[in-house]
């Protein structure tokens, strides 16, 4: 079976030789179309399958939301696309044409994936201007960051994402003295200065008042169609919310997508989410 | 270059105080006569130009460990490398001078029955040359060792354990005979540099002053890296390194190069140090050196910079002080030291002013 599927991809004709193409130039295609797939990645751990033969395809400008229990493999499949977990086999695509397997988390970070962590993971010691600064969206090598200077129009864009956040006020603040909520929405904003075609967002409301939630999902909803934007939540307030299109994961493998309503009206869906 | 050391007050004061020392030791040296109170003894200019080369290395632990969140325990392998680029060129300054008198070969290897000048120890009769390699011999080493470690990406005690060993590597092979480094008496009997006489006042004052110049400018361009973008990135990584990497920045490299900058400031420390105390031995590698370096710093207060050229000064003021005063108490005052300052100071002596001064704007 090895042998064929190394054959197929060898005779593939939508593509050409891996060695003949460089990975690193080709830009994506990310205005229409799919923008991220997923074909028949598996991933264990110590014998554990976290990722079953997972198959999903997002389109580009789509807000789809991905749900599932503890354990379903939510955030793994999430390190997968951003290259922190490599997967022992399937395909992981961004475009049509760019392999994200193979590529660094910063390489991936670069080409237009952004990512925001489940536990809020801001720069505590930097001021919340700062931490916006650095992930400004340009050219990150050792001599270029050393060399960097803030562009007027950069500047610009940076005032809009604080305005974006509600954070102008706390722009000079230690974003460790920040709020858990002000810390998810500084995250958000870091996302932003990135200016990704992809945005990958892990459990965004966690610890939110209604309030917040309320203007996360505001701001969500509104960076959809411009970017592409995935979301995992638990909360089903909050996806049902927002979402548009759904997709249940469990045990590492999709069980079920679809709008929110067909979803819940799954009888596998209903079983898994409730018991038997 | 103003720019740099805004708001940076703790730094204005050190580069004011190196100058106003550059400026006020030599006078104290040689225009005031001995017999007067306010003279300053040969002795003690050089012993204030080896603690100015200290505040260098301090430094340059100070912004790995500092600021890029990196414990070296290796760092004296660093500046010991830069000190035996320096020795190598002052060993052949000696020339045909030395016990034997042969004008090729120092005189260990002449006490080894060695014919020849080994191949690594061409070219270091020429001062431009053995300046380049107290640059670039401490940066290849230090390049090579961060690309491995940081690549796989090896961090915290472990890393702190690797360079450890890299530093006590370094101390057996130097030990041995056959490396060509002299061995277990090192480099020593030196006679003079560029054609100076090292034992002379007026060489030692120039050392000194070459001392303060190299701190300054070293004060400097750490500030410059800690101020710009790629300062805010290794505070970044300090605080979060898995975080950095999913903005795009390549972790490995930026530690890489602040890492291979800190080795090369640590080299030119060296290679200041060694022709003011006029030796340099395998002794200089001990782990034991690198470990104390790390509590200068930790006790100045690290993070600040100015902050470990002071804790630098200060704890080997109190080094030269106790060893002299109480020579077997030194050892427990060292560790004491660390203790306290690690329990109550964790921002050292620094932490301590900024916390005083908070308080007093407060009452």
């Amino acid at each position: 079976m090895k042998q064929l599927d190394s054959l197929r991809e060898v005779m593939r004709r939508d593509e050409v030789f891996s060695f003949v193409k460089s990975d690193k130039d080709v830009q994506p295609i990310t205005d229409r179309g799919v923008i991220l797939s997923l074909e028949g990645v598996s991933v264990s751990f110590d014998g554990f399958k976290a990722i079953n033969d997972l198959n999903m395809a997002i389109d580009a400008g789509e807000l789809r939301c991905i749900i599932g229990p503890n354990g379903a493999g939510k955030t793994t499949m999430m390190d997968i696309i951003t290259g922190k977990t490599a997967p022992d086999e399937g395909r992981v695509r961004f475009g049509q044409t760019m392999n994200l397997l193979g590529m660094s988390e910063p390489e991936i970070a670069q080409a237009g994936i952004g990512r925001k962590f489940q536990k809020p993971t801001v720069f505590e010691c930097l001021d919340v201007a700062e931490n916006l600064e650095l992930a400004i969206q340009g050219d990150k090598s050792v001599w270029a960051t050393y060399r960097a200077k803030l562009s007027g129009e950069q500047r610009d864009y940076q005032e809009k994402v604080l305005e974006t956040i509600g954070l102008q006020e706390a722009a000079t603040h230690r974003a460790g003295s920040l709020s858990h909520g002000q810390k998810q929405w500084l995250e958000i904003g870091m996302l932003l200065m990135q200016r990704p075609h992809v945005l990958l967002v892990d459990e965004p409301a966690a610890g939110m008042t209604h309030q917040e939630m309320d203007n996360t999902t505001e701001l969500l909803t509104s960076l959809a169609g411009e970017h592409t934007v995935v979301v995992v939540e638990h909360d089903m307030d909050f996806v049902r919310s927002i979402a548009e299109r759904v997709t249940v994961l469990h045990q590492g493998h999709v069980l079920a997508e679809g709008s929110m309503d067909d979803v819940q009206q799954n009888q596998r869906v209903i079983e898994v989410y409730l018991g038997e | 270059m103003f720019r740099i050391l805004r708001g940076d007050y703790g730094g204005q004061i050190l580069i004011a105080l190196v100058i106003l020392a550059c400026a006020i030791v030599p006078y104290l040296n040689l225009y005031v006569p001995a017999s007067s109170p306010y003279h300053l003894s040969t002795f003690t200019v050089t012993l204030l130009g080896k603690y100015l080369t200290y505040a260098l290395l301090a430094l340059s632990v100070d912004l790995v460990w500092g600021y890029l969140g990196i414990l070296s325990l290796g760092h004296g392998a660093f500046f010991a490398l830069g000190g035996y680029a320096m020795g190598m060129y002052l060993m052949r300054q000696i020339g045909d001078r030395g016990v034997y008198g042969n004008p090729d070969l120092p005189d260990f290897m002449v006490f080894l029955n060695w014919e020849q000048l080994p191949w690594f120890w061409q070219g270091f009769d020429m001062f431009w040359f053995a300046m380049i390699m107290v640059l670039f011999v401490p940066g290849l080493l230090a390049y090579v060792f961060g690309w491995l470690a940081f690549r796989s990406r090896v961090t915290g005690v472990y890393l702190s354990i690797i360079t450890q060993a890299l530093t006590y590597a370094l101390l057996l092979a130097f030990f041995r005979n056959e490396m060509g480094f002299g061995g277990n008496n090192g480099l020593t009997d030196f006679k003079d540099i560029l054609g100076f006489n090292l034992q002379s006042d007026q060489t030692r004052i120039g050392l000194f002053i070459a001392s303060g110049v190299a701190l300054v400018l070293g004060y400097l361009s750490c500030r410059a890296i800690v101020v710009s973008r790629l300062g805010r990135v290794a505070v970044a990584i300090r605080d979060s390194e898995d975080r950095v990497r999913f903005i795009g920045y390549r972790v490995d490299k930026v530690k890489l190069a602040i890492f291979t900058f800190s080795a090369v400031i640590a080299g030119i420390a060296g290679a200041l140090y060694v022709p003011q105390v006029g030796i340099i031995n395998p002794g200089e590698f001990s782990p034991l050196n690198s470990i104390e370096l790390v509590i200068w710093v930790a006790v100045g207060g690290r993070g600040t910079l100015y902050g470990a050229a002071l804790g630098a000064i200060v704890v080997n003021y109190a080094k030269t002080y106790l060893t002299g005063a109480l020579p077997e108490v030194w050892l427990f005052a060292l560790g004491g030291l660390f203790v306290l300052v690690t329990l109550y100071l964790p921002k050292g002596i620094v932490g301590l002013m900024s916390r005083r001064q908070k308080e007093l704007g407060a009452s």
